[in-house]
């Protein structure tokens, strides 16, 4: 009686025009309510065009002459010849900002990964099974919280810095130090992550299909990855994207403060480093301008992409 | 209430050990504290093995740490290396306030080391929050009001952007345009780098003027957040019933938003601003060496690459304290003024 009641109340809010059409699939409504968030439109576009630079710029310049060093060539302002100018080896600036993009980019998709299988596993083991290893793991979680998180980060990265060596893939050669930066950024960012995903297999578990599944004898792991993960999908991609656009800015910080990537792999971050110096300040604004708006316009498409993801697939939650 | 406070206390030791012995463990495999130690001069052989065991490094870890927290002077150590532990050790370890030595500044206890630097990082920190905090309401209060206005919009947009800069990007930013073009177009200009100007000495005004660039900085990128934040909670409180019972029965609008409607806004905010923290401390770290500041982050910065074991820890100890006692302070600040809040 009460449901009835509740259908028709629904059914005259609708128009006529709305019930005739078909009713939207989810994605249909997701792509509905994105579509009227425009920034997130506008960072869509706007990545897309950064990531265009990064991967298409390579046509044009070969990495050789991006790590090419000519000391007679320092700090010279932009020009035809060097759109950007030079850095304080002689490097081409424009160049070195196509190659930095790509492991910039690489270095937040990849630590957000990181992130997310460890912020997903301790929150769904510490919702799913509660009492004990629930309390554990949240002690757990908080002890990181608690722990300001780019001195720990600078401590990691002074300790493994140099300790892998340099990685060659589809015939360039990485600094070792790219994947320590990303394992370190994921190991420290996970916890809200995990809070998140913990607060959701807390509520879910108590449902009736949970029940239905436990009751059919589902074994842990099935109910854990199948039923209730699925039903998280949403905080997880919204926290997932944004923390996309946080782990591109910490490996700015970490290199900038020079104990980031290690030359001659340049990211947007490492051709910061040593930029505050007053000759570079006072003489050569290009160094830092580039690199540094880069940095900015990524993290602001993504974070517009992230509030946009939100309002589309999460609207019960507030956007801060 | 209390026992909430002495459970969250006791909850903070097991926290802190685990804290202190990742952070050991990272800081003892790291560089070479008798390098640190020798200067700038090379270490013959038997100065370094004699260093070493001065310095414990000849122990296994478990027991370096275990001096380090408890001290040593229970026990004795063989200093000469003749197999004979003969002398006593001196150490009182951290859990009797005793944080070491530095090595950088040669047997300077590590305290002290720290304890100068500490006012420099709060004279940034504490104008910051206020720049903070004063801002973000104005302008949060202001969006909420006029929603969806140009200005909103053109906020948003600032605050976006504010949101996404890293700190060290808009430092360099405002040093370029406020001292450097200043400087060049002839305008007066500000100071970029240190606490005041050596020939003038350190005075107040000098001080003051040296300190709005990295003030400024930090300011900038945390108003961002926190203006969007009030910007939110402020229009959820603005739609509910006694906001409107209170437009109703005549009362003017400018006591209708600041006395009852930014009481209860400004509720969340408490919390943000104890959860903060350690992005703030973050930040100074960053600002600090930028602006050659000589706060506590800069202290942590070069003292992390020299190996300087004793002063890293007692930074990284410190600031997680005062973590922990600020979320400590806001849960009960909270508490106390919002009374549905309940803890036990």
């Amino acid at each position: 009686m009460d449901s009835t009641a509740q259908t028709t109340v629904a059914l005259l809010l609708h128009t006529a025009d709305e019930l005739e059409a078909p009713p939207l699939t989810l994605r249909q409504l997701f792509w509905r309510r994105f579509r009227r968030h425009r920034m997130a439109l506008f960072g869509v576009v706007l990545l897309l065009l950064l990531v265009v630079y990064s991967f298409g710029g390579p046509l044009v310049f070969s990495e050789a002459y991006a790590n090419a060093t000519d000391t007679s060539l320092r700090l010279r302002a932009p020009s035809a010849e060097h759109p950007f100018g030079t850095d304080a080896v002689g490097r081409d600036i424009l160049a070195r900002t196509i190659y930095g993009g790509q492991i910039s980019l690489m270095i937040g998709l990849l630590a957000m990964l990181v992130e997310v299988v460890i912020g997903i596993t301790i929150g769904a083991l510490a919702g799913y099974f509660g009492g004990l290893i629930d309390s554990l793991l949240m002690r757990f979680t908080e002890a990181w919280l608690n722990i300001p998180a780019l001195f720990l980060l600078l401590i990691m990265a002074r300790y493994f810095g140099g300790r892998i060596p340099n990685i060659t893939l589809l015939n360039r050669t990485f600094s070792g130090s790219v994947v320590v930066i990303i394992l370190i950024i994921g190991v420290t960012s996970w916890m809200y992550l995990a809070r998140i995903v913990r607060a959701e297999f807390l509520s879910t578990k108590e449902e009736e299909f949970i029940l239905a599944a436990k009751a059919t004898g589902t074994p842990h792991w099935e109910i854990i990855v199948r039923h209730i993960l699925p039903n998280a999908t949403a905080p997880i991609v919204v926290s997932a994207t944004l923390s996309v656009a946080n782990a591109i800015l910490l490996e700015s910080y970490i290199s900038f403060l020079g104990l980031g990537v290690q030359p001659p792999t340049a990211t947007w971050g490492n051709m910061l480093e040593r930029v505050a110096s007053n000759e570079i300040i006072q003489n050569a604004p290009w160094m830092w301008a580039f690199p540094g708006s880069l940095i900015v316009l990524t993290v602001l498409s993504i974070n517009f992409i992230g509030d946009g993801l939100r309002d589309a697939l999460d609207p019960r939650s507030r956007a801060v | 209430m209390t026992r909430y406070i002495i459970r969250r206390l006791l909850q903070a030791i097991p926290l802190l050990f685990f804290i202190s012995i990742v952070a050991f463990v990272l800081m003892m495999n790291m560089g070479d504290p008798v390098a640190t130690m020798g200067g700038r001069r090379a270490i013959r052989p038997q100065d370094r093995e004699r260093l070493t065991r001065q310095l414990g490094l000849d122990k296994p870890i478990a027991v370096q740490y275990l001096y380090w927290l408890a001290g040593n002077d229970w026990d004795k150590l063989d200093l000469d290396g003749d197999g004979v532990a003969e002398t006593p050790g001196r150490r009182k370890g951290v859990l009797r306030g005793d944080f070491g030595t530095s090595l950088v500044h040669r047997g300077k206890p590590a305290m002290a080391v720290i304890w100068d630097r500490i006012p420099n990082t709060l004279l940034l920190m504490i104008p910051a929050e206020i720049v903070i905090i004063g801002g973000a309401l104005l302008v949060g209060i202001y969006s909420a009001l006029r929603q969806y206005s140009a200005l909103d919009h053109v906020i948003t947009a600032i605050t976006f952007v504010g949101y996404s800069m890293p700190i060290f990007f808009i430092a360099l930013l405002s040093m370029y345009i406020f001292a450097v073009l200043f400087r060049r177009w002839g305008l007066p200009y500000l100071p970029t780098v240190g606490m005041f100007d050596a020939s003038v000495g350190k005075t107040p005004l000098q001080v003051t003027w040296h300190m709005v660039l990295p003030v400024f900085s930090i300011a900038t990128i945390s108003m961002a957040g926190y203006s969007r934040y009030i910007r939110s909670t402020m229009l959820e409180v603005l739609s509910q019933d006694y906001v409107r019972t209170a437009k109703s029965k005549g009362l003017p609008r400018r006591e209708v938003v600041f006395v009852h409607a930014l009481k209860n806004a400004s509720l969340p905010i408490v919390t943000l601003v104890g959860l903060d923290l350690p992005l703030l401390l973050g930040g100074a770290l960053v600002t600090e060496s930028i602006f050659a500041w000589p706060g506590m982050g800069r202290l942590f910065l070069d003292h992390l690459q020299r190996a300087d074991v004793s002063v890293v820890m007692g930074i990284l100890l410190i600031t997680s304290v005062a973590v922990i006692v600020f979320q400590l302070i806001t849960d009960v600040v909270y508490a106390w003024l919002d009374p549905r809040i309940r803890y036990d």
